[in-house]
């Protein structure tokens, strides 16, 4: 770890100011950002702590759900109306790493984690997500947790986040703030950016920028979605494969259908080839198998991660089962 | 009074779980000062130059010490714990992570902050990353089993046999690097008073410490003082003395001042040995009539640089012992590579071997359309069938049965596929477990007050398994008094001598001594009278190990559920029948029981130590990517103690139950797997794209 200053404003506008400063960064619950700190994979000069800026609401209402950035997972899994509204939050919180990291870890934090790349978390290695033009030891090396969908010759990584998967199905919007710029409204599908070329830079978010909270808009589809989550140990680790699934069904027609995938992208992976497969159809067992052969189309598997092409379809497939029963 | 087998409370429990069990990192020296490893990033070459100019110059350094200016260690002495390189004596750098500079400061934080602006330049070479790669290039083993006995072995004539036989498997398993990952990573203080050092330590084996240090720095180990009362788990990595304590005594001595050396849990993965990655190739066969005739096991294991040592696992052992077969031709090869030394983990050659042997011995059953428990008790050896000795005991058929009529084997259904709950296919498998009984001389004091108060001193180890607790009971039994009466210390170079706490054989060989130093102290009391009596006593095995070949037991039986079409594997039930000789203490006993099921658990479907083919480091050098089993993994553990009241072991007739119980479980687990999905896997960790059929 190196050496840092530490702010510890109370106002929202003085964290905003002063993490506009050059080489700053915001510290939330610090789950991800301290670990990365002390083995030098982040360096910066100057930590916000967002602590004392309040910004932990949770506001549930006909017009939709607002959860402030510094919410703590633990309690937006624990929230009755989220659980009874937009299911797929919860469950994919509660399969989010351990009660322990979900009392600490917020929202916003949650959304900008780092990848678990092993390359990335440590120095020692080569990585173009950390040095740029260093290299990418992952595409020929150990791959099997990474993307098949989604990444360049530059970088594989995939987004380890449960949540914004489920976020990316609801169609959720990102609200943005920064000194001196007018509030402004990201949906999470364009908030991450795929790594092309330039896979140390992840977000749109600018410098300085900060997520002030996360609006989910109220649905029927929202209020009858699932998240089902693969991995080799049953609780504290990150996706092989996941989907999120929200589905309005009336008259055993689909009507609203959301379908999104993690473990197997760059970013949270919205499956619109799915959706549209099975959108103004009956949703039989034939019709799901069919949509679902389709998830993932044009992946690039790496080598030891190929098995998840196969293991996405059936992920949806199951999803979509357990969502249109 | 008698309290030996009874579940008493860990005496030191309280301690524990209050946070006053002083660990080695936690002793309050003064004027201590801390060193932090600097590690290399290639995984062959040579260093060229190290450049400390800014880490120099940094707040608090006081030094950074290199191959350059390290001092030259004396490496005298033969201790098998020292491990000699890399010790910072040459530029050579060995494998990736290779220790290659220590800083040391006045606090841990500017030691870390200047430890990360040590530069270092290379030259260069091609490493071997991988063993699978170059097992043409593998070499016998020159000190197998510390020059016990030679590595292969032969009876019969298993390859003639193998032609000729009605049902055959030739077949191929591997198991991957694991590491030990203990709760409390290794860690040293050293300090320094003129020639004399005092290092409280991490470690399995103060006597090993002792000796090795003495060694490595050339002074008498009389002069060397080791402290050690509590150990957070060892599980074999804190058996050898490893560089990092070392490196603490020596940073002491450049600096003047003690030294903390504390390793962090991503240098624990280069730092103090794993289990080699092996490659096996076993060909079985039996006669029509499920009677084994032939048994050809070769194992190979992945070792490092032949120069930092050498560490051959052991997988034949079980194959030579378990079974009543005829021909059978062990063999033990290694494949150098650039990696650190591999070490002893819980259940050396054991956990490995039996993971293939027992799964192989399944393949012939469903080769043989028999039932697997049946195949193996038609092959049950009533005698020691490799050294041709009987038995001192072995109630293996009880475990079988009481374990299979715990379980319900008998209601297995042999089809794979046949067993479904909805989606989930439910298998069923089982393997048998064995492990060596061993011991060695062991000392002990004792000083008994005529008001029935005891202090019993042996210079043996707790590591976190309950020494402390049944050696209490031991000294409490023999004296007649409530174990409230004993204080058992250890911990201590300055104690009488015990053996390193491995092999399962610590109450084994400490055992004996207490009672023996107990029984003397006694005798001295009632003969002499007065307030108190004191007695030292050596005790050592007798003639019992020529005469009689010694082995626990154990069968495993589990029940796992796997998603038909997503290929989760879960495990739902376990049961564990132990022959393991008399217990001592029900409570710690069942710990290591399912302790030791837990750390088979996640051999069978998670423990894998990834390694970069191209650079030779590890990619997942923490807890977050090395998977070990969290409670949602683990089902009910229903563990059985077979009775067996055999003294002829050892005189508590203890056969050692650390490490029995993870034998043959990743072996049940991949018999289950096998049994639920129809597929057979010849690898662990058993992972979902393994099964996805
Ligand atoms: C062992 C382990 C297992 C885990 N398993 C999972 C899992 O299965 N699924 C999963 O989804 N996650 C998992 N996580 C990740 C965990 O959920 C995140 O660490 C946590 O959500 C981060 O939140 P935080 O508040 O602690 O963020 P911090 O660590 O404080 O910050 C993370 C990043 O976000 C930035 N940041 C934080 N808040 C804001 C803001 N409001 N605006 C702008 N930038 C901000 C910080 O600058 C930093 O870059 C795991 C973590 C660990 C350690
Ligand atoms: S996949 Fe991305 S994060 Fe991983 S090594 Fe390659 S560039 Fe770095």
């Amino acid at each position: 770890m190196q050496a840092f200053h530490l702010a510890q404003p109370t106002m929202l506008l003085d964290a905003l100011a002063i993490g506009n400063a050059a080489d700053t960064k915001f510290i939330a619950g610090g789950t991800d950002l301290m670990q990365l700190l002390k083995d030098n994979v982040e360096t910066p000069a100057q930590l916000v702590d967002l602590e004392g800026v309040g910004l932990s609401q949770i506001r549930a209402d006909a017009s939709g759900l607002r959860l402030e950035a510094m919410a703590r997972m633990s309690d937006v899994a624990a929230h009755l109306d989220v659980r009874a509204q937009w299911p797929v939050i919860a469950q994919a919180l509660e399969a989010s790493a351990s009660p322990q990291v979900r009392n600490m870890g917020t929202i916003g934090g949650n959304l900008l984690q780092r990848t678990r790349c092993g390359y990335f978390r440590d120095t020692g290695f080569n990585c173009n997500k950390r040095e740029p033009g260093s290299g990418c030891p992952a595409i020929a090396g150990e791959n099997r947790m990474l993307a098949i969908l989604g990444g360049s010759d530059h970088c594989i990584a995939t987004h380890a986040s449960d949540l914004a998967v489920a976020l990316t199905a609801l169609d959720a919007v990102l609200e943005l703030r920064r000194a001196g710029d007018a509030p402004r409204q990201v949906p999470i599908t364009e908030f991450y950016r795929l790594p092309g070329t330039t896979p140390q830079i992840e977000t749109v978010l600018r410098p300085g920028e900060m997520i002030t909270a996360v609006i989910v808009p109220p649905s029927a589809a929202a209020r009858n979605s699932h998240y089902l989550k693969l991995r080799d140990r049953a609780s504290f680790e990150f996706a092989l494969v996941s989907a999120a699934v929200a589905l309005d069904v009336r008259d055993g027609t689909g009507r609203d259908i959301r379908v999104a995938a993690g473990g197997v992208g760059t970013r949270p992976w919205r499956l619109p080839e799915v959706e549209a497969a099975l959108r103004g159809k009956k949703l039989n067992d034939d019709a799901l198998r069919e949509a679902s052969s389709r998830a993932g189309e044009g992946a690039r598997p790496a080598g030891q991660n190929a098995f998840k092409q196969i293991l996405l379809r059936r992920a949806v497939l199951r999803t979509l089962q357990t969502a249109s029963a | 009074m008698a309290s030996i087998g009874q579940g008493v409370d860990r005496v030191d429990g309280r301690l524990k779980v209050t946070g006053r069990a002083r660990y080695a990192a936690e002793f309050p020296i003064s004027d201590l000062v801390h060193a932090v490893l600097v590690q290399s990033t290639i995984g062959a070459g040579t260093i060229a130059a190290v450049d400390m100019g800014a880490a120099q110059a940094m707040p608090g350094v006081l030094a950074i010490i290199t191959p350059d200016n390290a001092p030259k260690l004396a490496m005298k002495g033969g201790a098998q714990q020292a491990v000699r390189a890399p010790l910072l004596q040459d530029n050579a750098v060995h494998f990736n992570g290779q220790h290659v500079a220590v800083v040391v400061a006045q606090t841990l934080v500017q030691a870390n902050a200047a430890a990360s602006q040590v530069r270092i330049r290379y030259r260069r070479d091609e490493p071997v990353t991988s063993m699978d790669a170059a097992l043409a290039q593998a070499y016998p083993p020159k000190n197998f089993r510390n020059g016990e006995r030679p590595p292969d072995s032969r009876r019969g004539d298993p390859d003639t046999a193998f032609d000729g036989a009605a049902a055959k498997v030739d077949v191929t398993y591997i198991t991957p690097i694991e590491h030990h990952n203990p709760m409390e990573p290794h860690a040293t203080i050293a300090r320094w008073d003129g020639d004399r050092l005092t290092v409280w330590t991490a470690t399995q084996g103060i006597s090993g410490a002792q000796q090795s240090l003495a060694g490595l720095f050339g002074i008498a180990p009389q002069d060397v003082h080791i402290v050690c009362p509590f150990v957070g788990g060892g599980f074999g990595c804190k058996g050898n003395t490893w560089p990092p304590a070392t490196l603490a005594a020596m940073a002491a001595k450049v600096v003047g001042r003690p030294v903390k050396l504390a390793v962090t849990r991503a240098q624990m993965f280069t730092s103090n040995g794993y289990r080699p990655r092996t490659v096996q190739k076993l060909r079985f066969a039996a006669d029509d009539q499920g009677r084994l005739v032939s048994m050809r096991h070769d194992g190979f294991s992945q070792m490092s640089q032949p120069v930092l040592g050498e560490f051959s696992e052991p997988v034949g052992l079980a194959t030579e012992m378990l079974y009543a077969c005829p021909n059978v031709a062990v063999s033990h090869r290694l494949v150098a590579t650039n990696a650190s030394l591999p070490t002893y983990m819980r259940a050396p050659g054991l956990a490995s071997g039996n993971f293939a042997l027992e799964s192989a011995i399944d393949e012939l059953a469903v080769a043989l359309k028999m039932d697997p428990l049946e195949f193996r008790l038609r092959n049950y050896a009533e005698q020691e069938p490799h050294q041709n000795k009987p038995f001192a005991s072995k109630a293996l058929r009880a475990c079988y049965q009481q374990g299979a009529e715990a379980f319900g084997w008998s209601r297995r259904s042999a089809e794979p596929r046949s067993m479904r709950d909805g989606s989930v296919l439910i298998g069923w498998g089982m393997a048998t477990s064995t492990y060596p009984t061993h011991r060695m001389p062991a000392s002990a004091y004792v000083r008994l007050g005529a008001d029935n108060s005891a202090l019993v001193r042996v210079g043996t180890q707790d590591l976190g398994t309950g020494t402390y607790t049944v050696m209490s009971q031991i000294a409490a039994n023999t004296l007649g008094v409530p174990v409230e009466r004993i204080r058992f210390e250890l911990g201590d170079s300055a104690f009488p001598h015990a053996p390193v706490s491995g092999g399962s054989m610590t109450v084994a060989s400490v055992g004996p001594a207490v009672k023996a130093a107990c029984e003397a102290a006694r005798a001295k009391l009632q003969r002499d009278g007065g307030e108190v009596a004191e007695a030292s006593v050596d005790v050592k095995p007798g003639e019992e190990e020529h005469r009689y070949a010694m082995h626990a037991f154990g069968a495993q039986f589990v029940e796992v559920r796997v998603d038909a079409e997503l290929g989760e594997i879960r495990v739902s039930r376990f049961v564990g029948a132990f022959d393991a000789g008399r217990v001592m203490n029900a409570k710690t006993a069942r710990s290591q029981l399912i302790g030791g099921i837990v750390y088979g658990l996640g051999m069978a479907l998670l423990e894998e130590t990834h390694v970069d083919g191209e650079t030779g480091r590890i990619v997942n050098a923490n807890i977050a990517e090395y998977l070990v089993p969290v409670n949602a993994d683990v089902p009910d553990i229903q563990t059985i103690i077979v009775p067996n009241d055999e003294l002829v072991s050892n005189p508590l007739g203890a056969k050692g139950i650390g490490e029995l119980p993870m034998v043959g479980v990743a072996a049940a687990v991949a018999n289950a797997v096998y049994n639920a999905t129809g597929v057979r896997v010849r690898k662990v960790p058993i992972r979902i794209e393994d099964v996805l059929v």
